[in-house]
């Protein structure tokens, strides 16, 4: 099983390096969401500072969920996700490398950025840290429920707006919690509690979304 | 129809797999009357039947990855030491940004075999594909992705079960005979191959068993 999944997501890494656009296309599109907000809303820095965490949230869930359709898509196609399946044991091991690489891919890159936007919006340094770090624990989140998504609408001819639709709800203690961390930072309280709920939301997750995954991918494929 | 089936529903004391009375479904249709046959260590086994008839997805139920609608098959040996069967599906699972060796090796660990690049070499020229080994998939002809998914046959070290899904389709003549080669050779080391195939098997040693598939009697 632990040779599956590295194999995968060495795979997945390689495919990505050729193939960078599709790699860039989605920090590009949550760089351009995110810029919008201050066009529309307007340019008022206090105003801006207080929906900085929802809009980086918002728009990090719309580029995890652009970006996750196509998970499993052209290994369906070309025959590879029968292979994969084909060894023993290792749907399990499939979902979750296939949602590792996806959170390395785009999940990881919008941590990384995430500080810009803290800047862009005004926002103080232990705001932009609890808003890192509020990232760091629930963009995985994204990806695995993302990936149980793409599994579950494999082969569907609207699959990626039905995946949208059965996907977001559930991801909406991810943005409650991310982004009340900072909230509750920014009034001068601990986000240790937001920080436990979402630890405890990326558990729950990655141990039930990969079994979930894999029972999707069985069906799909069948 | 038991003339046809290639050996009874009596299990050889030798078989790898048995299949008895195995019916598939695709959505609600039956798609052919129950089969039962054993496939022996060292034989051919060659499934016909018309298009639509239900080929693929019988290979595909021996392969586990459709449950059966009714009947049972029975790999040889306890479910957790069964030989676990090779299935080379229609498609032939290559990514088109991968490199030919890249693709094969991918193939290979996947499956859980240890190969260097050695073992790739030589299977590649054994399909004939040697010099196309850092051509990008995306640049092949058809014929030539089927010779590299093929060259996981070549790189075989272990004796497992072949489920092989029109083996011979977009092969050229040199192709084809290259293939029955290696089917063959498997056959007589002692491996059981179960295979698909519209055209008539350039294989004489071991003569493939038909297993003919035929329209499900109405209800």
């Amino acid at each position: 099983m632990n040779g599956t999944f590295a194999v995968l997501v060495a795979r997945d890494l390689r495919l990505a390096a050729r193939r960078r656009v599709d790699v860039v296309l989605p920090i590009a599109f949550f760089t351009v969401a995110v810029s919008l907000f201050p066009l529309g809303v307007g340019p008022e820095p206090q105003t801006l500072r207080q929906i900085a965490p929802g809009v980086v949230w918002v728009a990090a869930l719309l580029a995890a969920m652009l970006s996750v359709t196509q998970l499993y898509a052209a290994d369906h196609a070309d025959g590879s996700l029968e292979q994969m399946l084909l060894v023993p044991g290792a749907r399990i091991a499939v979902a979750l490398a296939k949602a590792v690489s996806h959170w390395l891919l785009t999940g990881l890159p919008l941590v990384v950025a995430a500080p810009v936007f803290g800047l862009l919006f005004d926002m103080s340094p232990p705001a932009i840290a609890s808003l890192v770090t509020g990232l760091v624990l629930g963009t995985p989140v994204l990806s695995l429920l993302g990936g149980l998504g793409a599994a579950l609408t494999l082969g569907l001819r609207s699959g990626a707006v039905l995946l949208i639709l059965i996907i977001v709800p559930l991801c909406i203690p991810a943005i409650i919690f991310g982004a009340g961390a900072v909230a509750a930072v920014e009034s001068g309280l601990s986000a240790r509690g937001h920080y436990s709920l979402l630890g405890a939301l990326l558990i729950f997750t990655a141990v039930l979304a990969p079994m979930a995954t894999g029972a999707a991918l069985r069906i799909a494929t069948e | 129809m038991a003339g046809d089936q290639a050996t009874d529903a009596k299990t050889p004391a030798d078989a790898v797999l048995t299949v008895r009375e195995l019916e598939c479904r695709r959505g609600d249709r039956v798609l052919f009357a129950p089969v039962s046959f054993a496939v022996a260590a060292g034989s051919i086994v060659w499934i016909r039947g018309a298009n639509g008839q239900g080929k693929t997805t019988l290979l595909r139920t021996l392969a586990g990855l459709s449950a059966p609608a009714a009947g049972a098959l029975a790999w040889a040996g306890a479910p957790e030491l069964a030989p676990r069967p090779l299935y080379l599906a229609h498609a032939n699972a290559l990514k088109e940004d991968l490199t030919v060796a890249e693709s094969l090796r991918f193939l290979l660990h996947l499956a859980g075999q240890r190969v260097d690049g050695r073992d790739i070499d030589t299977a590649l020229e054994r399909l004939g594909m040697a010099s196309r080994k850092d051509a990008f998939v995306r640049t092949l002809s058809q014929g030539q992705r089927r010779r590299v998914a093929l060259a996981r046959l070549a790189a075989q070290r272990e004796l497992l079960p072949w489920l092989l899904d029109e083996p011979f389709d977009a092969l050229d003549a040199a192709g084809v005979e290259l293939l029955a080669g290696i089917i063959a050779q498997h056959a007589r080391r002692g491996g059981a191959v179960v295979l698909t195939s519209h055209l008539p098997l350039p294989i004489d040693e071991p003569a493939p068993a038909i297993v003919a598939l035929h329209e499900p009697a109405l209800a």
